[in-house]
């Protein structure tokens, strides 16, 4: 009896003793631990940078990470992949990251006019959509009319984030009333699900499509040159890791990511 | 407390106290904050919104229908885990309880390997009846039968533990076959049982998300739930409209806590 209410008592004052710190760095603390993580460097940019990026930009990004790591050993990249919109709306309710780069415009103008992106954004990839639909297209798709098919399975992403509202454009300029049978949040889902067969046909970017592989196949569809999507990338103005974030975004607008976003299908910023 | 003995509140310990303090506070405070940021003023446009009543209306259809199926199917599964001696009995009651901590997603993508048209389910019915699940009202109930069943089930098989099983016997004795014993004397017996578990079986299918989004989808109408419409809301920067859908959850589940606190767990 007199050992376990001992061992219980320290127990619990260790729990509230990290409940109590844990508590401590709330605010805008909580951002700190990513900047001297490994602390910057006085040449050499270091520690940790935090990035939210459009969840089309994941594959490229996860390359770039990679590559990053031969010539920053010290430079530790995080991401966070969603839909644009999800990221801006986390980052005006406080969340702590360095870079945002966004599928479209419209998003970082919401970051910009929100004031959290507080430098001038720059365009570094410009995508187009595809018509996916599975390897085989056992719905037989032929163009962006079948969209309109109530008998075949449609997904299309939520017209709030980009790839939405960029669907929703493509499909205006082709004159078709879509009927989804579901609306993704993000592209990957999207992608996804016409991947696994569930859905007979999807609207995703071409470099999503490439992405999947071999599994889905593309449709071709001439008004898809119409519809381009200009991708921005920035540096947040309470980057707890200014260097190592603006040595990324070097990175990305420059070499290696100009090649990374090259082979992945994206067209390059105008 | 009034059929013991009174006893003297003990001194509480402050090693107690601050830590129970924080733990009231992480649970409360997220509660608070949405009533402190609810747009009181706009509040009645959002509520009679479109939106908002197209996905009350399907939350509350389908989170009844699922209580429905949880009820046919469920009763029998915890009748048969408390009454009889079926070998591997307790395997059984882990394997149909793995859901109540199973991350929702986790079943929802299970349910499309299963059900989806290409799943082990799904394609014998696609192909053979040209029904496929997914996006489908029906998907969605099946999600929350998914994740709400065991709540279900592990209420009334505790019921059935804690009832009297002399009523059953001498019913047997009488001469009532054992369907009647079960019909007449067994469920009467747990009805208030059953209720409970229907009820929270109900609350956790109105709240049911992961499990949906993965393998239903999310479309107006058809599959876009109440938590389905406030993620939707909160990703396209909808905040108000994320609130009132947030209170308008709170406010069914704590009613739903209080009925079932006051009725048949009872307060000391």
């Amino acid at each position: 009896m007199s050992r376990r209410p001992r061992f219980g008592a320290i127990a619990l004052a260790v729990t509230a003793a990290a409940l109590l710190s844990a508590c401590g760095d709330d605010g805008d603390d909580a951002a700190a631990p990513s900047g001297v993580a490994s602390g910057p460097g006085d040449d050499a940019p270091g520690g940790t940078v935090t990035v939210l990026a459009a969840a089309s930009l994941t594959e490229s990004f996860e390359t770039l990470a990679d590559q990053l790591g031969d010539d920053h050993p010290d430079l530790e990249i995080v991401y966070s992949f969603g839909p644009s919109s999800g990221l801006v709306e986390q980052l005006l309710a406080g969340a702590p990251a360095d870079v945002l780069a966004t599928a479209d415009t419209t998003t970082m103008d919401d970051a910009v006019a929100g004031g959290v992106v507080d430098s001038a954004p720059e365009i570094f990839a410009r995508n187009t959509l595809a018509l996916a639909v599975p390897a085989g297209n056992p719905a037989g798709v032929t163009g962006l009319a079948d969209l309109a098919n109530p008998d075949l399975r449609i997904a299309i992403c939520e017209p709030q984030v980009p790839c939405g509202s960029s669907a929703q454009r493509l499909l205006d300029a082709a004159g078709v009333t879509a009927a989804p049978d579901t609306l993704t949040t993000d592209v990957k889902e999207a992608a996804s699900l016409v991947a696994l067969g569930e859905a007979d046909a999807a609207l995703i970017y071409l470099t999503d499509a490439a992405a999947v592989g071999d599994a889905v196949e593309t449709i071709d569809v001439p008004e898809a040159n119409t519809v381009v999507n200009e991708y921005p990338v920035a540096v947040l103005a309470d980057a707890p890791n200014p260097e190592g974030a603006q040595a990324l975004l070097d990175a990305i607008t420059g070499e290696p990511g100009r090649s990374i976003l090259d082979a992945a299908g994206f067209l390059p910023a105008q | 407390m009034s059929r013991t003995r009174r006893r003297q509140d003990p001194r509480v310990p402050a090693v107690l106290l601050i830590p129970a303090a924080l733990g009231v506070a992480i649970l409360v405070l997220p509660m608070v904050g949405l009533v402190l940021r609810a747009p009181w003023g706009g509040l009645p446009s959002i509520l009679t919104s479109d939106e908002v009543l197209t996905a009350l209306r399907l939350s509350l259809v389908t989170a009844t229908v699922s209580t429905g199926v949880a009820l046919v199917c469920g009763v029998p599964v915890a009748w048969l885990l408390a009454r009889t001696r079926l070998p591997g009995r307790s395997v059984l009651r882990g394997l149909v309880t793995v859901p109540l901590v199973l991350p929702p997603v986790v079943g929802g993508v299970a349910l499309l390997m299963v059900f989806g048209r290409r799943g082990l389910v799904g394609g014998w019915l696609h192909d053979t009846f040209g029904i496929s699940l997914p996006f489908t009202t029906e998907a969605v109930v099946l999600a929350q039968v998914f994740v709400a069943m065991p709540f279900l089930i592990v209420a009334v098989e505790g019921a059935l533990r804690t009832a009297d099983r002399r009523y059953e016997d001498v019913a047997a004795t009488l001469g009532a076959t054992s369907w009647t014993t079960f019909r007449r004397v067994t469920l009467p017996g747990v009805a208030p049982g059953v209720l409970a578990g229907a009820v929270l079986c109900w609350a956790r299918a109105l709240g049911e998300f992961g499990a949906t989004v993965t393998f239903a989808g999310s479309f107006p109408g058809t599959t876009r739930t109440l938590p389905l419409e406030a993620y939707v809301a909160i990703n396209a920067g909808d905040t108000e409209v994320a609130i009132v859908l947030s209170l308008l959850m709170i406010a069914v589940s704590v009613t739903i806590l209080v009925g079932l606190r006051d009725r048949w767990i009872g307060t000391s």
